[in-house]
């Protein structure tokens, strides 16, 4: 079953087509990975799932429900969905613990005691526990982000999207939160993450996406795409990538 | 963590006992140099040939204690009209302020209209805006025309919440769209983003100059007295036209300041906590 399609998604900023016909598809507890030069529209595409940016074009289907259709609610659909920025974005005038809540408690109108049992039931098993009384700018960026992840998680999502979510921590920091990562995907949850950390790519994905011009240029299993790429433009993208030392 | 069983070097104590001494050292200099400078100023003045005057005429021990009990009286007024105008303009200039970051061509009408507002209220003089309240807003004769102290302090809290509305839409505007996005992302409506991310940083980024904004307000409190009302500076100069004496103005200032401290302690404690914050201590 497919958790999310997209079909012939466009997004242009400034006349300028930024997403030019994409389409991309994500069955049920695949972690799909978007790699690709800066600039080549991977957080847009994210942000588009996320009804965070308003489409030009195409169609955007969650558990085979449209939610890019007139009349859909966003933020019923953005409850299901869970996203994870680049630089944590973590309220910083609350508590790890009230970060975790607020979306439980506010949107799904969950009675405090509960939300909070359940949040620190959450960072107790992510190893936050000790960290929940604590105000954001007290944490490594290794913990924020990983804060960040189950803020995401607290909504229980169909799907969680990962924007770069390790390129803004220092190289030691990164380990914690990739293990994070695939803690969940061996939890089955279905994912779509930007990263630079090919190896990780490698690693973790069942599918990795190449976005070059707008749309997937190629896409398949990680050895395949990272290993033996058949487009030119894939093949220079990752010799820059082992060039700067990062495959 | 083993601080307690860590034995100074002889580097680190020669360093502490030299700092201590330091200290006491500009402690003594500190008081010496007030102390001096407190005698010239008390000599200077006392000696200048018109002090004898002066004294009789702005520091009459018993005529301060005459005007006291009125001076309080009209103190008394202040601080309730503050207090009144001052939660009022808060919360007006707050929603001016939301009004006016609502996006969306539905909500144009009510931008322009919250726009206006802190453009004509920020204009206006504020005597004028009080004289056309306490004295041309009776003159209407309309039913149910409240007080003139109650249009006295509506025509403050115009006034303020002008002001104020743009503090508190800088404090908004402050908050990084990638707040908003976290937000949003986790299903949290506009309005719910608005109220629990977005206002408690705004609010606290703004709060030193509310409370500087609330301090003017402290001391503009007293121009409903134009109108009518007697607040503690008017009664000082009822005071002072019965006695030919300054005196009671000297005590109204004296209360004033000792009113204003509090409030001014609160905004510089503040000030530095937002100070302390910034720098990420
Ligand atoms: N809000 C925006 N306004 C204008 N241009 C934007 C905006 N967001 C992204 N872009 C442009 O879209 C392109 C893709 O950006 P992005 O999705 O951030 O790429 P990536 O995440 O792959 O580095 C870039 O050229 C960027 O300048
Ligand atoms: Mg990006």
């Amino acid at each position: 079953m497919d958790v999310l399609r997209c079909r012939g998604l466009r997004k242009e900023f400034g006349g300028q087509a930024v997403l030019d016909s994409l389409d991309l598809t994500v069955a049920e507890h695949q972690v799909v990975a978007l790699i690709g030069a800066s600039g080549s529209g991977k957080s847009t595409l994210l942000r588009c799932v996320n009804l965070l940016e308003e489409l030009h074009d195409g169609t955007i289907e969650l558990d085979g429900e449209e939610i890019s259709a007139p009349g859909v609610d966003p933020d019923k659909v953005r409850r299901r969905i869970g996203m994870v920025f680049q630089a944590y974005n973590l309220f910083p005038h609350l508590s790890v613990l009230d970060n975790v809540t607020l979306a439980p408690r506010r949107v799904h109108r969950r009675a405090r005691v509960e939300a909070e049992a359940h949040a620190r039931e959450l960072l107790d098993r992510m190893g936050l526990g000790a960290k929940a009384d604590a105000f954001p700018d007290r944490l490594s960026g290794g913990q924020q982000q990983r804060v960040a992840i189950v803020r995401a998680l607290a909504n229980s999502p169909r799907l969680l999207l990962l924007d770069e979510v390790t390129s803004a921590l220092d190289p030691e920091l990164v380990g914690e939160v990739l293990t994070m990562i695939r803690d969940l995907k061996a939890d089955g949850l279905t994912m779509v993450l930007a990263t630079h950390e090919m190896s990780f790519a490698r690693d973790v994905a069942d599918q990795v996406c190449f976005l070059d011009g707008g749309r997937v240029l190629e896409a398949g299993p990680p050895q395949q795409v990272l290993g033996q790429p058949t487009r030119p433009r894939t093949q220079q993208f990752l010799s820059r990538i082992i060039e700067a030392g990062r495959l | 963590m083993s601080t307690s069983a860590h034995v100074l070097s002889p580097a680190q104590r020669a360093r502490v006992a030299y700092r201590r001494r330091q200290t006491v050292l500009s402690v003594l200099i500190a008081a010496a140099s007030t102390a001096a400078v407190g005698t010239l100023l008390a000599v200077a003045v006392t000696g200048a040939p018109g002090w004898e005057r002066v004294r009789q005429t702005f520091l009459d021990p018993q005529i301060a204690r005459d005007a006291l009990p009125r001076v309080l009286t009209g103190l008394w007024l202040n601080v309730r009209l503050l207090v009144c105008c001052a939660v009022a303009a808060l919360l007006l200039g707050l929603l001016i302020a939301v009004l006016r970051t609502l996006r969306g061509p539905i909500f144009f009408p009510i931008r322009a209209l919250a726009t206006s507002y802190t453009y004509v209220f920020r204009g206006l003089p504020l005597i004028i805006v009080l004289y056309v309240l306490t004295l041309g807003a009776p003159g209407l004769r309309l039913q149910g025309m409240p007080s003139v102290l109650v249009l006295g302090g509506a025509a403050l809290v115009l006034t303020y919440s002008g002001y104020l509305a743009e503090v508190f839409r800088a404090g908004i505007e402050s908050v990084h769209p990638s707040q908003l996005a976290a937000a949003r992302s986790l299903g949290l409506t506009y309005r719910q983003t608005m109220r629990h991310v977005v206002l408690p940083q705004a609010v606290r980024r703004v709060a030193p100059p509310l409370l500087n904004d609330i301090v003017a307000l402290q001391k503009d409190v007293g121009l409903v007295a134009l109108a009518g009302p007697i607040d503690a500076v008017r009664a000082a100069q009822i005071a002072t036209a019965q006695t030919f004496n300054y005196t009671p103005y000297i005590v109204a200032g004296v209360l004033f300041v000792l009113l204003a401290i509090p409030l001014i302690a609160v905004t510089d404690r503040v000030t530095l906590r937002a100070a302390r914050r910034q720098s990420g201590g």
